[in-house]
């Protein structure tokens, strides 16, 4: 095969899989401003005879989107923001700080990394249930304050900071806290935005488990919502799809935002997955 | 404070989340799964009964319990390799020297990694609608007979497996990427001189040095897959007749929707021990075929 054919082919094969992957969400954006009963039409219209944002207003003004949209900013904020803590400062220990069982213990992590998250579920709910979490933000929070493969994320990461550093300070007599504060913490940047994007991408996504813990309608998070929408409203597509947009949007553009954190994160996060 | 005091103030909270939430009801599952727990002993824990094995001897002789085995199985026995491949695919695309504007589409194609499964799924049961859809449009329009892809029980798993592929290659496509950029280029430089043609270096050098990697995605994924629950809820609500009712699915709605709490907790204690079995005979495999 001649290069200019190979080049062209390659080049050829890359366009398709890219309009493969985005079109769909292209469609989506489409769909999302046709007026009502037009995508439920033949032929299938790919655009608006003329754009409206009436579903839009519809799902906020009757469907209670707003109030999905500040549960799920809410929820995936408090995960990530206090999760990110608690897995920085594990996994700076497990990797630079000596305690009696630290190899043991971290082993037991990773052994439990096999376990699937659904195995916890139905005593969790009951846990969460005797707590009085049941249906609260706490039942969706509470049990992602941490997770192991965070802890192992940033153990991987902070295994490269030099001990010198800590030692010097710890001869001028800084205490392990100011340590942590103060030099390891500005160090550990690149990888707290690789955990926070991929923690926030995580607990906006998921579904299972909010789909158990929140039983009320007032504490759903937008998957949920729009899970129960599509049941009620299934021949309502241009509703459907723009609160698709609503959902997907946001995660979407910060994904494109710090794309290389989380590109970076998922490869360090699979070396040893 | 010592060093090691220090220490365990940092591992504590994490370790106290990790095992009040997860570890703790994962043994409590196991405890569970040997009792009647259900809407009964909901309402009053002396209800509770222990019952041994009864629960998985139960489901044994359950239809519903091997039918739904038996779609999560063909997911991941027709989706795992198909997935690999669109990845391995994209990869070896993007990775070739020929390639332009590699960065737009590397974003491009991982795009759907990142969307929510929900949000996309409700996309692509209009794009797949018997009636609207655009798939059976441009079927039609080509003479190709239409299909009722999630109405017809032959058809809706695999319109999920399609849409599993397209929703999750793009994760495998990265860890390829690299993969493929650690195998030294004067191995093809050698082939090259070698008058070995594309093939025989694909066959010969990229696939023997992926091998790692190729072990590691195979593992990750075939875990991923088993745990299919989301796509069949929001597309099919596990049917039509029951066709596309996983494991999950089955656990979901044993455990959330009839209150049979020991019962379900059997079915993930089944699904785990499956997966578990599996890994180990992926990571056995790829042991025996190495090179000495």
């Amino acid at each position: 095969m001649s290069p200019r054919v190979a080049k062209a082919l390659i080049n050829g094969l890359l366009i398709g899989g890219a309009a493969i992957a985005i079109a769909p969400l292209l469609y989506m954006v489409s769909v999302s401003f046709m007026p009502q009963g037009q995508a439920s039409s033949l032929p299938p219209p790919v655009l608006p005879t003329h754009a409206t944002l009436d579903n839009y207003r519809q799902l906020f003004m009757n469907a209670g989107m707003g109030r999905y949209l500040f549960n799920s900013l809410l929820i995936s904020t408090c995960i990530t923001v206090i999760s990110l803590a608690f897995n920085l400062m594990a996994g700076y220990a497990f990797a630079k700080l000596e305690f009696k069982g630290r190899q043991r213990i971290f082993q037991v992590l990773l052994g439990a990394l096999v376990i699937p998250a659904q195995v916890a579920m139905l005593p969790l709910f009951l846990l969460l249930k005797y707590m009085g979490l049941v249906n609260t933000y706490g039942a969706v929070i509470v049990p992602a304050l941490a997770t192991i493969f965070g802890i192992f994320l940033v153990r991987q990461y902070a295994s490269g900071i030099p001990n010198d550093l800590m030692e010097a300070a710890r001869i001028d007599g800084a205490g392990e806290f100011r340590i942590f504060a103060t030099i390891v913490m500005p160090l550990l940047k690149p990888i707290m935005v690789t955990l926070a994007i991929f923690t926030f991408l995580a607990a906006w996504n998921d579904f299972m488990w909010p789909l158990i813990a929140l039983t009320g309608q007032e504490h759903y998070t937008l998957p949920i919502a729009l899970a129960s929408l599509s049941r009620e409203h299934v021949q309502d597509s241009e509703l459907m799809m723009a609160g698709s947009v609503v959902t997907i949007l946001p995660v979407l553009v910060l994904f494109l935002a710090l794309q290389r954190y989380y590109l970076e994160g998922l490869l360090i996060g699979s070396v040893k997955g | 404070m010592t060093t090691s005091r220090a220490a365990w103030w940092f591992i504590t909270p994490a370790l106290i989340v990790l095992g009040v939430f997860f570890l703790l009801p994962v043994v409590a599952a196991l405890v569970l799964s040997l009792t009647d727990y259900d809407l009964y002993a909901l309402a009053d824990i002396r209800n509770l009964r222990f019952v041994a094995l009864e629960n998985y001897w139960a489901l044994l002789q359950r239809p519903l319990f091997w039918s739904a085995l038996g779609h999560t199985v063909y997911f991941v026995v027709v989706g795992v390799p198909l997935s690999m491949a669109a990845s391995l695919g994209a990869a070896m695309l993007l990775n070739s020297p020929l390639a332009r504007f590699k960065a737009f589409f590397r974003t491009a194609l991982f795009a759907p990694v990142v969307t929510t499964v929900v949000a996309v799924a409700v996309i692509w049961r209009y794009l797949f609608n018997t009636k609207y859809g655009l798939v059976n449009y441009a079927f039609d329009s080509l003479g190709i007979p239409t299909v009722d892809w999630l109405g017809d029980p032959h058809w809706a798993m695999p319109t999920i497996i399609l849409f599993a592929v397209w929703k999750n290659f793009g994760y495998n496509m990265i860890i390829f990427m690299a993969g493929l950029q650690a195998i030294p280029g004067d191995l093809y430089e050698a082939a090259r001189i070698d008058g070995a043609s594309a093939m025989a270096q694909f066959r010969h050098i990229t696939l023997p040095m992926l091998k790692p990697t190729m072990v590691m995605v195979s593992i990750l994924t075939v875990s991923g897959y088993f745990q299919l629950f989301a796509e069949p809820y929001v597309m099919t609500e596990g049917g039509p007749l029951q066709s596309t009712t996983s494991v999950l699915y089955l656990m979901y709605e044993e455990g959330f929707k009839w209150w049979n709490l020991g019962s379900a907790s059997a079915v993930a204690f089944i699904l785990f021990v499956i997966m578990f079995v599996v890994t180990a005979a992926i990571l056995r495999v790829s042991k025996q075929g190495a090179p000495a």
